[in-house]
């Protein structure tokens, strides 16, 4: 079991590696370079620009640029080509901001789409079970950026009240109290606004994944030996039911990453989806590289999690 | 292989009716109804094997989980040592389950696979509030040596064991609340040959030494005439015929019966059977045939086959009954195929078993 483990994580550092590596080209093999961001510029002579392009490595062959990108990032060295500024800081503090919003939409999302598709699925064919259904399909169908600006267009108008950002302008110097309900109050709006399509979508697996187990035999098996029907629902058809979304959880650690870049877009929320946007932008190399990596080197540790977890739910997968 | 049991059916099942229905359209009307168990009658009595024999889809499962509620008959009585069972609540419906269990014919599926070997078997005893604790422990352990399994085996998961173990840990789960009847459906089905005989021999001697009284459902005559006392065959829903197993492998009536028994394999190249061929396809379910069931397909077909229902037509009594449904043996009879009401029924009467057969 445990030379398994340490097997598995070797090979999932290599793999970090080779993703690093291959992310590394293909974002120098994509048009445009930082030199080139503003050609419009007279104050930008060719000098300049065979100045910027020595000092960022750029006229150096592609696998030394990718050293110096490794070298620095280890070395905690890594600069921003924008503004010069600590990469790893920088992405530290976009984080933070984001992680409210991440956790407020997760939350949102687990918490509702269970209780909806356990109930329809147990109540299949119900009138409960049919307008779920509707809503669902909506949901996945009505794209989360149009919707959201309906709703700050609504609320903005009725209500007279600010949604973008996350504070209200002019707010930083109230008391603290006020500054917490403010703040608050900003998180409400994004974190619903981009839990709902994956309430629909989930609450749609939850519903499946419950009906699947609902048919099979050992259900039939449970209700024969007179145990009582929320026994056998919860206890029997539950906890098998469950089982695919422990792999879920490995997903989420990715989401934490540009888990929303169009939300934070259209909310002007200042988080990581919004540094990742801005660094492509400006052809920010050392950020969008820094950024990619984190998020390869999460999704393995989110699917390593899951593999683990999966092995501790689930009998069957713990012996081989 | 039993004494020959007299006086009171175990279990009484009248004019028994699962019905189907077929939605379509957008609003999922009920456009029609599988028949899928249309008007069966039979006994089961104490310590007796009864065995319900028919081809696949022809209602013989329907009719075991009917018996237990399992699913919910449309028509029909049945009666378990005088209860009415269709009109159980769901608290007596919970007693109904210590009297009567049910072994399931897949073992791979049957089983949660989350749960241990002894939390499945143990689960039962447990709800019941039958036993707790070291107690229940106990009982786990004996359950598993009463099926020839090591009570070790209790801290297993059902993944770890082949087919033929899973189906003891199924007759171990089915035997956990001490019921005095077993609807095996199709228990062997899904096991190699070697191994069914195993799971066979398991069932006669439970059967002798707790007193068990089972529904036997099979598609395999080989195994129904090793196992049963006495055999009903089922058609499209309904029953053709019904003897005691000697009597009925000796000499078949019906002409559906004929044509099972004939394709029957028999281990011995020497022996040449005359293979009785049928024509074309069950009818569905869905729009069977008027009159007899079997009048598109039987080679002995009459006029009155296709329009009037057969009759049926009986010698013997008791456990020694033979009773067939068929034109072919009873002309004038008036007395059609279908029973009486539950009212002309006498639980106190010593000889009810053929109660429903003596009708008038």
């Amino acid at each position: 079991m445990w030379s398994y483990l340490l097997r598995n994580l070797l090979q999932r550092l290599l793999l970090l590696v080779l993703i690093s590596f291959l992310a590394h080209a293909v974002v120098h093999l994509a048009p445009g370079e930082p030199s080139e961001v503003d050609p419009s510029n007279p104050r930008m002579k060719p000098e300049d620009i065979a100045r910027i392009r020595a000092a960022f490595h750029l006229d150096e062959p592609l696998h030394l640029q990718y050293l110096y990108w490794l070298r620095d990032l280890v070395t905690g060295e890594l600069k921003s080509f924008k503004d010069s500024q600590p990469v790893l800081p920088k992405i530290w503090r976009r984080f933070l901001n984001s992680l409210p919003l991440f956790l407020c939409a997760t939350l949102i999302v687990w918490s509702l789409s269970f209780p909806t598709g356990i109930h329809a699925a147990i109540r299949r064919g119900s009138l409960y079970d049919r307008t779920t259904t509707v809503l669902a399909y909506a949901f996945i169908s009505i794209p989360g950026f149009f919707l959201s600006y309906l709703v700050i267009l609504w609320v903005v108008h009725t209500l007279n009240v600010p949604v973008i950002g996350m504070q209200t302008f002019g707010m930083e110097n109230a008391q603290p109290f006020y500054r917490w309900m403010d703040r608050l109050w900003h998180l409400v709006i994004p974190s619903f606004m981009s839990a709902i399509a994956g309430i629909a979508v989930l609450s749609r697996y939850v519903r499946s994944q419950m009906l699947e187990v609902i048919g099979q035999d050992y259900i039939r098996t449970a209700r024969a030996k007179g145990l009582p029907e929320e026994t056998v629902m919860y206890r029997h058809a539950l906890r098998n039911a469950l089982l695919p979304f422990v792999t879920m959880f490995g997903f989420l650690l990715p989401a934490l990453i540009g888990g929303s870049v169009i939300f934070e877009q259209i909310f002007a929320w200042p988080g990581l989806g919004r540094l990742g946007y801005e660094a492509i932008l400006a052809r920010d190399f050392p950020v969008i590289l820094t950024l990619n990596f984190i998020a390869a080197a999460l999704t393995l540790a989110g699917t390593f999690l899951s593999d683990i977890l999966y092995a501790v739910v689930d009998p069957r997968i713990r012996l081989q | 292989m039993n004494e020959q049991p007299t006086g009171h059916p175990l279990l009484e099942v009248r004019g028994l009716k699962k019905y189907f229905p077929l939605r379509s359209g957008l609003f999922s009307r009920v456009s029609a109804w599988i028949k899928a168990v249309d008007d069966v009658s039979f006994d089961v009595y104490p310590g007796e094997t009864l065995g319900l024999v028919g081809e696949s889809g022809c209602g013989k499962t329907t009719v075991g989980r009917s018996i237990l509620r399992l699913i919910e008959p449309t028509a029909g009585e049945i009666r378990f040592a005088g209860m009415d069972v269709r009109r159980l609540d769901s608290t007596q419906l919970r007693w109904l389950r210590r009297q009567m269990q049910i072994i399931f014919q897949d073992p791979y599926s049957s089983l949660n696979p989350r749960m241990t070997v002894g939390a499945i078997i143990g689960e039962a005893l447990y709800v019941h509030g039958l036993a707790r604790g070291q107690e229940l422990d106990r009982r786990v352990q004996e359950l598993l040596a009463q099926v020839g399994l090591s009570p070790s085996y209790r801290s297993r998961y059902p993944h770890e064991f082949s087919g033929g173990q899973r189906q003891r840990i199924g007759i171990a789960r089915a035997l956990a609340l001490q019921p005095r009847f077993l609807v095996c459906d199709e228990p062997v089905s899904a096991l190699d040959v070697s191994i069914q005989a195993q799971i066979l021999n398991l069932l006669q001697d439970l059967q002798q030494e707790l007193g068990l009284s089972y529904l036997f459902i099979s598609h395999d005559l080989n195994v129904v005439e090793h196992i049963a006392d006495r055999v009903a065959v089922m058609y499209l829903g309904k029953l053709v015929e019904m003897a005691p197993v000697d009597e009925l492998f000796r000499n078949p009536l019906h002409p559906y019966t004929q044509a099972l028994m004939s394709a029957n394999p028999v281990p011995d190249p020497t022996i040449r059977t005359r293979r009785i061929v049928l024509a074309g396809d069950v009818p569905s379910p869905v729009q069977p045939p008027a009159g007899c069931p079997f009048h598109p397909r039987c080679p002995q077909v009459m006029a009155r086959c296709k329009t009037i229902a057969p009759p049926l037509v009986r010698s013997g009594h008791g456990k020694d009954e033979h009773v067939v449904w068929c034109h072919l043996y009873g002309t004038a009879e008036s007395e059609t195929a279908s029973s009486p009401s539950l009212s002309s029924w006498s639980s106190t009467a010593g000889d009810s078993g053929a109660a429903f057969l003596q009708g008038r």
